[in-house]
C-alpha cells in the first residue's frame, strides 16, 4: 500500500500565527517557548496554555519526534474527501508538545507508535507550508 | 450550594423518528417539547426556563423561544457538543435551586441523516485550531481512532474488547422497535466490518439519524403536585478537557473530573450505581468513560466489558438499554439527551421489560461531546428514584 498524494490546503494566516507560518516557508518549525514556565507549546497563540504568561519566545524546533498515535483513515472530508486512505497522526516532538499532522512517504501498514519521524514541509501555494512528517533515517 | 435533591426530572420524551426529511428543525424541537411536557402533565405555558444547545437554530435560544411562544425568566444556550444535555440538567437544577425558574424545558432536535453532515470546524466563527487540525484531514472518526490506537498501545486493549461494547448495545436494541440497527451482532461481525479509521471499524461507530428529545426539570413543589413518577437529580459535574498546549494524554477524558464532581455532590460511589447511560459516539468513548468515571481502573476497560458486563438485565453494569447511539439513534449528532431519557425510563421502571434493571434506584448519565484526542466537553449527572 502506498500513501496517496495528499492535498495541501493553504492555512488561514492571522496576526497570531503569521510568524509560525512565515517560518514554514523557510523550512523551519517554530514552537512558542514560555519565558515564565519554560514549556514549549503548540499551536501558536497569544498566551501560554500552561501558565498563562504572554511572555512567549519563538524557538525553532528540531523537527524530529516520535509517533504518539496514528490512524489510517478512510473518512476524509472537505479537501480530503476523495483522496483515499491517508495517515492522520499525533506526533510528539522532541521538545515535548504533540501536534496533529500526517505521516507521508511511508507504508501506512508498517507504521508503529514510538517510531521516529522528521518534519517535511509541503507547499500549499499560499502563505505557509504544511508541517508533515516522514519516517526518519535510522542513523538520525 | 449543592443541587442535590433540589430539582426533579418530571418529563422525558424521545422522538420516535429516525428519518424526518419533511420536518423543519424547529418543528422537531417543538414536537419533543410537547412530548416531554405531556409526559410530565405540564404544558408550554408552565415553562419559565429554557435550555438548548448548538443544534437549536438561530441565535442561542432566541429563535426557539419565539417559535414556541415561551414566557421565560431564565434561558441558557450553553454548548459543549453532544454532552451538553447533562450540563443542562445540572444548570437547570442550579437555576431552580437559586429560585430563577420552576419549570425548565431542555430540547434537542436535528436532521443529519436527511441533510448533509456538518463538518468539524464549521461551527460559528473560525476556531483557532482550524489551520492546525482540519488542514491535515483530522476528521471525527480519525480523532477518536487516535485515542483508541494509543489506548491499545499503552494498555493492550484489543478490537475484540471494543467490539463487546457494540455487541451489548445490539442485544438491547433488538427490543427497541425504533432502533435503526435492531439486529444482534457478534464480536466477529464488528471486527470484520469495514475499517473506517484504524483501529475503528464501521460497527465501532454510532449511527447517523434524524430525531430529537426533550426533558422537563422542575422544582420540588412542582414535582410534588404532579401525578407522575419523577426522577431526583442528585449530582452534576462538567468540564472541558483539551490539548493543554500539546501536552495532553489522549487516553484520558474530562470524565475524571466531571464524574468525581457528580459523585461527590450525590454522595455516592461508582459501586452504588445500578444503571449507566454512556454517550457512545464510538465504542472507545464508552471504554474511556468506564475507566475515567471509576467503574474500573485506568487501562482495565477492555477487561471490564467482557462476559456481558454491560448487558441488561443481568450484567454487572447494564448500559444504554435502548441500544444507545451505536444502534438506536444519534439525533443531531448529539447523543447525550437520549442517554438521560433512557436513564429516566430505567428509574421509572419503564424500560423494555427484557432490559429493565431490577431494583434500579440509582443511575448515572455521562457524555463526551466534541472530540477525543483534542478537545471535549464532559458532563455527568447522577439520578435517583423519586422515593429513594
Amino acid at each position: 500500500m502506498s500513501a496517496p498524494q495528499l492535498p495541501a490546503p493553504p492555512p488561514n494566516v492571522t496576526s497570531e500565527t503569521a510568524t509560525f507560518w512565515s517560518a514554514t516557508l523557510d523550512g523551519k518549525l517554530l514552537l512558542q517557548r514560555c519565558g515564565v514556565c519554560g514549556r514549549a507549546g503548540y499551536y501558536p497563540r497569544y498566551l501560554c496554555a500552561n501558565c498563562h504568561s504572554t511572555d512567549l519566545i519563538d524557538t525553532e524546533a528540531s523537527g524530529r519526534g516520535t509517533i504518539y498515535s496514528y490512524t489510517v483513515t478512510t473518512r476524509g472530508i472537505l479537501e480530503y474527501a476523495n483522496v483515499g486512505p491517508y495517515v492522520l497522526a499525533m506526533v510528539e516532538l522532541d521538545e515535548g508538545p504533540k501536534m496533529i499532522t500526517n505521516i507521508i512517504d511511508c507504508d501506512p501498514d508498517a507504521l508503529s507508535i514510538g517510531q521516529r519521524v522528521e518534519v517535511v514541509f509541503c507547499d500549499t501555494g499560499g502563505d505557509g507550508a504544511l508541517p508533515r512528517f516522514r519516517p526518519a533515517d535510522l542513523e538520525g | 450550594m449543592s443541587i442535590r435533591e433540589k430539582a426533579f426530572i418530571a418529563g422525558a420524551y424521545e422522538h420516535p423518528g429516525r428519518e424526518l426529511p419533511d420536518k423543519s428543525i424547529p418543528q422537531i424541537h417543538a414536537e419533543v417539547a410537547l412530548g416531554a411536557l405531556a409526559d410530565a402533565g405540564l404544558d408550554l405555558a408552565d415553562v419559565d426556563g429554557y435550555f438548548c444547545g448548538g443544534d437549536a437554530p438561530g441565535l442561542g435560544g432566541l429563535a426557539m423561544a419565539d417559535y414556541l411562544g415561551l414566557k421565560l425568566r431564565y434561558m441558557d444556550s450553553s454548548d459543549m457538543g453532544g454532552s451538553v444535555y447533562m450540563s443542562h440538567v445540572g444548570h437547570a437544577a442550579a437555576a431552580i435551586a437559586a429560585g430563577k425558574c420552576r419549570v425548565a424545558l431542555i430540547t434537542l432536535g436535528g436532521r443529519p441523516r436527511t441533510t448533509s453532515l456538518r463538518a468539524p470546524g464549521q461551527l460559528m466563527g473560525e476556531p483557532p485550531e482550524k489551520s492546525f487540525e482540519p488542514i491535515f484531514g483530522a476528521n471525527v472518526s480519525a480523532l477518536y481512532a487516535l485515542a483508541a490506537q494509543r489506548h491499545m498501545h499503552e494498555y493492550g486493549t484489543t478490537s475484540e474488547q471494543l467490539a463487546e461494547i457494540k455487541v451489548a448495545a445490539s442485544h438491547h436494541a433488538q427490543h427497541n422497535p425504533n432502533a435503526v440497527l435492531p439486529k444482534v451482532v457478534t464480536v466477529d461481525d464488528v471486527v470484520n466490518s469495514p475499517m473506517v479509521s484504524t483501529p475503528l471499524h464501521r460497527l465501532d461507530c454510532c449511527v447517523v439519524t434524524d430525531g430529537g428529545g426533550a426533558l422537563v426539570v422542575v422544582a420540588d413543589e412542582v414535582a410534588a403536585a404532579l401525578d407522575r413518577d419523577c426522577v431526583k437529580i442528585l449530582g452534576h459535574g462538567e468540564t472541558v478537557e483539551h490539548t493543554r498546549g500539546g501536552w495532553q494524554d489522549i487516553t484520558v477524558t474530562g470524565g475524571v473530573r466531571s464524574g468525581a464532581d457528580a459523585f461527590a455532590e450525590a454522595r455516592v460511589r461508582p459501586a452504588d450505581i445500578d444503571y449507566v447511560g454512556l454517550y457512545d459516539s464510538f465504542t472507545i468513548t464508552v471504554l474511556l468513560a468506564l475507566e475515567d468515571l471509576g467503574f474500573c481502573a485506568k487501562g482495565d476497560g477492555g477487561k471490564f466489558v467482557l462476559d456481558g458486563a454491560l448487558q441488561a438485565p443481568n450484567g454487572r453494569l447494564p448500559f444504554n438499554t435502548d441500544g444507545g447511539s451505536l444502534c438506536n439513534n444519534h439525533p443531531a449528532n448529539r447523543g447525550g439527551m437520549t442517554k438521560i431519557i433512557e436513564a429516566v425510563r430505567q428509574l421509572r421502571d419503564e424500560a423494555h421489560p427484557a432490559v429493565q434493571v431490577r431494583d434500579c434506584n440509582l443511575a448515572l448519565a455521562h457524555g463526551t461531546g466534541g472530540w477525543l484526542s483534542t478537545r471535549m466537553g464532559n458532563a455527568t449527572v447522577v439520578l435517583g428514584r423519586e422515593d429513594s
